[in-house]
């Protein structure tokens, strides 16, 4: 009897290596096919100018040089490049993060229809959004006078939906005693926002700061469509204008496209953790 | 009787004092509770209801406006009815791209659907190994630009300079025409974007997967149930929530492709490859025919809106809110 048991027991534990292989290897199949992309890249922005078409290629760079890096960075005023959009990036987070709490905690602990209404149109921004609509949001931006400025791309970009639904969310599994308890103790519905309802919601923000530093880090059409002076482009704007000359200058545009990447490089490092185990399932996809 | 009376007669008085009391009370609460349930909530989303109506309103009312117009981007619109209707209806570069979005379309939702779930079930899956170093290269794409996207396959499947080709001569064969064909073009562009877009998917699905009680998939198991009729009748009909999701999100983004075309291959050869977001742009800025950009971009968002209704009405059972 125990030796039966205890044989049944020890079979699958003997295969499992061989059970494990066509799971394991096909999970390393796919996972190679989206790196070595990526790895080419990065090997090919090492190599210098010559080397890059010259046969037979080699997968690492013969001569190691960081000449394509110098070259692009003092070529095409990367380092103002790159202040633009880390002004845009931040300050648009900080505005997103304020505004979704704020919006967000409203449609949780209030009832209204007004309330209801918007949150309707908030959640119709998702399927329709500005990009579809872009000869007229330029208009706007240009009549509002905030063409050709930093501005012009911060502001329009404060309201999104994922944002004020990831809130929503959270705010609806706070129990109300909490603010009928704040309530009694005379604290003012800021006051019991600001002081007792967003340090809660910390965890929310710091994953839709990570978020919103991402899209507007990424983003492309409204620089695009807003800037026209290069001294204000920012890093996409400017790399799609390398990427679009007739005359590619592969060394350059390899080692520009490596340096935008090394902020969000940096950001996924350092918060790691909450990316991959955000609960982004009840919010959307900006 | 009598006790009864006074006892009436003394519940009434004070029953009085009390309603003028509670009265009092409540017209102070009422005030207090205005200001309370009314003005603070509305000074909560204030500013999001002057965002949204100055991004969103007003260049929709605008962009109708403008598209009964021949408006140019500079002096002031003429009213010109329903002309760039008419001709956006007899254009046939319109309908190209329309078509070419649309296969586009129909061609990356499946794809992008299939890969997100099946690497988000390997990655929940026990038998893989090297689960979460894998999990961080799948996610790596998240990360890096749609312009950049498109530089790093440019870089990769460039017809003459491209390792990709490299290879496929050094094995004998003839290099392939990504650039040159349309159709092969067009499959790098899937390519690319079901790489790029897995990442948040996957999340997603791997998010959902382990939200599904184990015991449900330990009890079929014990009923003879093998790894696809678990996965085709346990967990598929569980994640439906998500799959709406993920296929809602992929159809409307594919429908406004643009930055990363623009890196790969510019909608390229020629204009084979433009899709509706890019023509939008070009009639808009690069001709200036702001008009008749704004006519396409409302026939755009009448398609979106039907898509949107569409599948919600495919699912009934998930609530947006």
């Amino acid at each position: 009897m125990t030796t039966l048991r205890s044989a049944k027991r020890s079979r699958p534990r003997a295969s499992r290596p061989l059970r494990s292989l066509p799971s394991t290897l096909l999970l390393w199949i796919l996972a190679l096919g989206f790196l070595i992309p990526v790895a080419w890249f990065i090997l090919s922005s090492f190599k210098p100018g010559s080397e890059l078409f010259s046969l037979p290629l080699t997968l690492f760079p013969k001569d190691w040089t960081v000449s394509g890096y110098s070259t692009a960075w003092n070529r095409f005023n990367f380092a103002q490049y790159f202040l633009n959009t880390s002004i845009v990036a931040i300050v648009t987070t900080a505005l997103t993060v304020f505004v979704s709490a704020l919006t967000g905690y409203a449609f949780a602990k209030y009832k209204a229809w007004w309330l209801k209404a918007f949150f309707i149109c908030i959640l119709a921004t998702t399927m329709l959004p500005t990009e579809v609509i872009m000869p007229s949001s330029f208009a706007v931006v240009r009549d509002l006078g905030m063409y050709n400025t930093l501005a012009g791309i911060i502001v329009p970009s404060i309201v999104t939906a994922t944002g004020i639904f990831m809130f929503r969310q959270y705010f609806k599994t706070v129990p109300d005693e909490l603010l009928e308890a704040a309530r009694i103790d005379g604290v003012s519905e800021f006051g019991a926002f600001w002081r007792i309802m967003l340090p809660l919601a910390k965890p929310i923000a710091v994953v839709l700061a990570i978020f919103s530093f991402q899209w507007r880090w990424n983003d492309y059409i409204w620089p695009l469509i807003v800037l026209r002076d290069p001294d204000r482009y920012t890093l996409q704007v400017a790399l799609r204008s390398i990427v679009g000359a007739d005359n590619v200058d592969w060394s350059v545009l390899l080692a520009a496209s490596v340096i935008s990447l090394v902020p969000m490089v940096i950001l996924f490092a350092v918060f790691q953790r909450q990316i991959m185990n955000a609960d982004i399932n009840s919010g959307l996809k900006d | 009787m009598s006790t009864t009376k006074s006892v009436d007669g003394r519940s009434a008085e004070t029953s009085a004092v009390i309603t003028l009391e509670r009265r009092a009370k409540r017209a102070r609460r009422s005030r207090r509770s205005s200001t309370r349930f009314v003005l603070a909530p509305l000074s909560f989303i204030a500013v999001a209801v002057v965002l949204f109506g100055l991004f969103f309103l007003w260049p929709g009312a605008l962009g109708l406006w403008y598209s009964f117009t021949d408006y140019s981007g500079v002096g002031t619109p003429d009213f010109i009815g329903a002309e760039n209707y008419i001709e956006l209806a007899q254009d046939p570069v319109f309908y190209s791209v329309l078509g070419r979005t649309f296969l586009y379309t129909i061609l990356s939702v499946p794809l992008h659907f299939a890969a997100a779930l099946g690497i988000a079930m390997l990655l929940t899956s026990s038998l893989a190994k090297g689960k979460s170093a894998a999990r961080i290269i799948f996610f790596l794409p998240w990360l890096i630009s749609p312009i950049v996207a498109g530089v790093i396959w440019k870089w990769l499947f460039g017809e003459n300079f491209g390792l990709v080709n490299y290879l496929i001569e050094l094995m004998g064969g003839n290099g392939l025409q990504w650039e040159t064909d349309p159709n092969l073009a067009l499959v790098l562009i899937l390519i690319v974007s079901t790489w790029g877009g897995t990442a948040f998917n996957m999340l997603l699905f791997i998010a959902a997967i382990r939200n599904i009680p184990q015991s449900y998939l330990e009890a079929a198991q014990l009923d003879g149930a093998n790894g696809w009729q678990r996965f085709r009748r346990i967990i598929l009909p569980l994640l439906r929530p998500t799959s709406f999701m993920v296929i809602l999100l992929t159809t409307i983004g594919s429908m406004k492709e643009f930055a990363m075309v623009q890196a790969l291959n510019g909608g390229g050869p020629g204009t084979s490859n433009m899709f509706i977001v890019q023509y939008i742009y070009r009639t808009g800025f690069e001709r200036a025919d702001v008009g008749y950009a704004s006519a396409a971009s409302m026939v755009l968002m009448v398609i979106l809106i039907i898509i949107a209704l569409i599948q919600m009405r495919f699912d009934k059972r998930n609530d947006l809110a």
